[in-house]
């Protein structure tokens, strides 16, 4: 398989990819790990007449936990994000979220930033950033602004981001209470047939202070449960309410027919993962 | 386009190619520079046949455009061992039956490689995840597993004076 003829742009600064982003237009795509573009690009479902990559861009390399919260350059691979003890103690479940991701030699190349900007609902940080409530940079020609991971997804690879754009950190809260993030897939490698990015907090009186349940390739974009996080925060944490947590869930997706099985067999399994992640994470709060 | 000019590293010798940008490593490798141990299996990133080690990690060389390995040092099967002095890794495969039709076995042996490189002494099971992007389409999964804990094992000994 051999891709189209391209023109290939390696800038080594932030202001000189945004600029030839802007002097190239619609006819220029980002390159961050390649393992989602290079893959379309040999089946020609992608023919960028140039690609910018942006692996010469030190600043867009780098965790950092300063004042509560975690920033995390676009360029920071998934295989960073496991190694990072700094991370794993400041949100565990980006850990747990990125051994899920692929295979090692994908977790070497992958990065956070092509994960959540390339807005395939199959990829599995999307969900884990609205669970977190993260929010995104991207730096344009006319600056730089920030939009939330919750408001970024619009439909299957389309996003909140404008084409001459680029996706340059993400950063969130920290986030030390209980977590968990499952993954229910047919072999590694895969994408979700179902997975859930669950938070929960556990109060000193035994409550619920903090609930956050987001859901990944079960519709077109990654769905946040706001219902289903409101009702674990007001009625706490129980066989019952995990139960009606996980029947609103349910009630937000949208899973389509593909090889991974068909909507309802999706809705069994994300009731299934979704149980287990919501055990879990309160186990761990 | 312009074919562009790549130099790189390959089992510590500097070499220099020329390819277009569109060129996957993979390609260059084998069809330039003549070296064909890395196979082409899946070319989908699935199989990791192509798997080489480029600056320390294991990647998918048909998931890379050689441009994009510009000034990298890369090692391939061809640079850990030769049938003269195999790598501990080859002896062990060969010791324990770990390939049948020895497609995915460069992949499995460069992968290996690296993890043990960063984990001396992984368990069964870190070995198991640790090769899960190479698959083996003879199933032989066991005696690979067992190749790799018993070169895990051997590089772990102490040395001894001879």
């Amino acid at each position: 398989m051999i891709p189209g003829r391209f023109e290939y742009h390696q800038p080594d600064s932030l202001a000189a990819a945004v600029g030839l982003l802007s002097e190239l237009g619609e006819d220029a795509r980002v390159i961050a790990g390649g393992h989602s573009l290079i893959p379309m690009m040999k089946l020609r479902l992608a023919m960028p007449e140039h690609l910018v990559d942006l692996k010469a861009i030190d600043t867009l390399k780098h965790i950092n936990v300063a004042d509560g919260v975690v920033r995390i350059g676009a360029m920071t691979t998934q295989a960073e994000l496991i190694g990072s003890a700094e991370l794993q103690l400041a949100a565990p479940i980006v850990k747990e979220t990125s051994l899920q991701i692929a295979d090692p030699q994908i977790r070497y190349q992958g990065t956070i930033g092509g994960n959540v900007a390339n807005g395939d609902p199959g990829n599995d940080m999307p969900a884990l950033m609205q669970a977190l409530d993260a929010s995104f940079t991207l730096h344009g020609p006319g600056g730089a602004r920030d939009v939330k991971a919750r408001d970024f997804y619009e439909a299957a690879y389309f996003t909140a981001r404008d084409d001459l754009e680029i996706l340059t950190e993400v950063s969130f809260p920290t986030c030390t209470g209980g977590y968990a993030y499952e993954k229910q897939k047919r072999k590694i490698g895969d994408y979700a047939t179902a997975a859930a990015a669950v938070l929960l907090t556990k109060a000193a009186d035994g409550s619920c202070s903090h609930a956050a349940i987001a859901l990944t390739n079960l519709a077109d974009t990654p769905v946040f449960c706001d219902a289903a996080s409101t009702h674990l925060m007001q009625s706490g944490v129980s066989a019952d309410s995990i139960a009606h947590a996980v029947q609103s869930c349910i009630s937000d997706i949208e899973p389509v027919e593909d090889n991974r099985g068909p909507a309802e067999f999706k809705k069994h399994a994300a009731a299934i993962i979704l149980k287990r992640s919501l055990e879990t994470a309160w186990s761990r709060a | 386009m312009t074919k562009e000019t790549i130099t790189l590293t390959v089992n510590g010798q500097t070499v220099e190619t020329r390819a277009e940008p569109r060129e996957l490593l993979i390609h260059v490798l084998r069809e330039q520079l003549e070296i064909t141990g890395p196979h082409i299996g899946c070319e989908t990133s699935h199989c990791g046949a192509c798997t080489v080690d480029i600056d320390g990690r294991s990647v998918k060389s048909c998931t890379m455009f050689a441009i994009q390995a510009q000034g990298a040092e890369i090692t391939t099967i061809e640079g850990l061992g030769n049938p003269d002095k195999l790598h501990v890794l080859q002896e062990k495969f060969k010791e324990h039956h770990g390939l049948q039709c020895g497609f995915c076995t460069p992949g499995m042996i460069t992968r290996a490689h690296r993890l043990l490189k960063e984990n001396p002494n992984p368990t069964e099971e870190e070995v198991r995840m640790g090769i899960a992007g190479n698959l083996c389409r003879c199933t032989g999964y066991q005696n690979i597993v067992k190749s790799i804990m018993a070169a895990a094992a051997e590089l772990n000994q102490p040395e001894t004076a001879a």
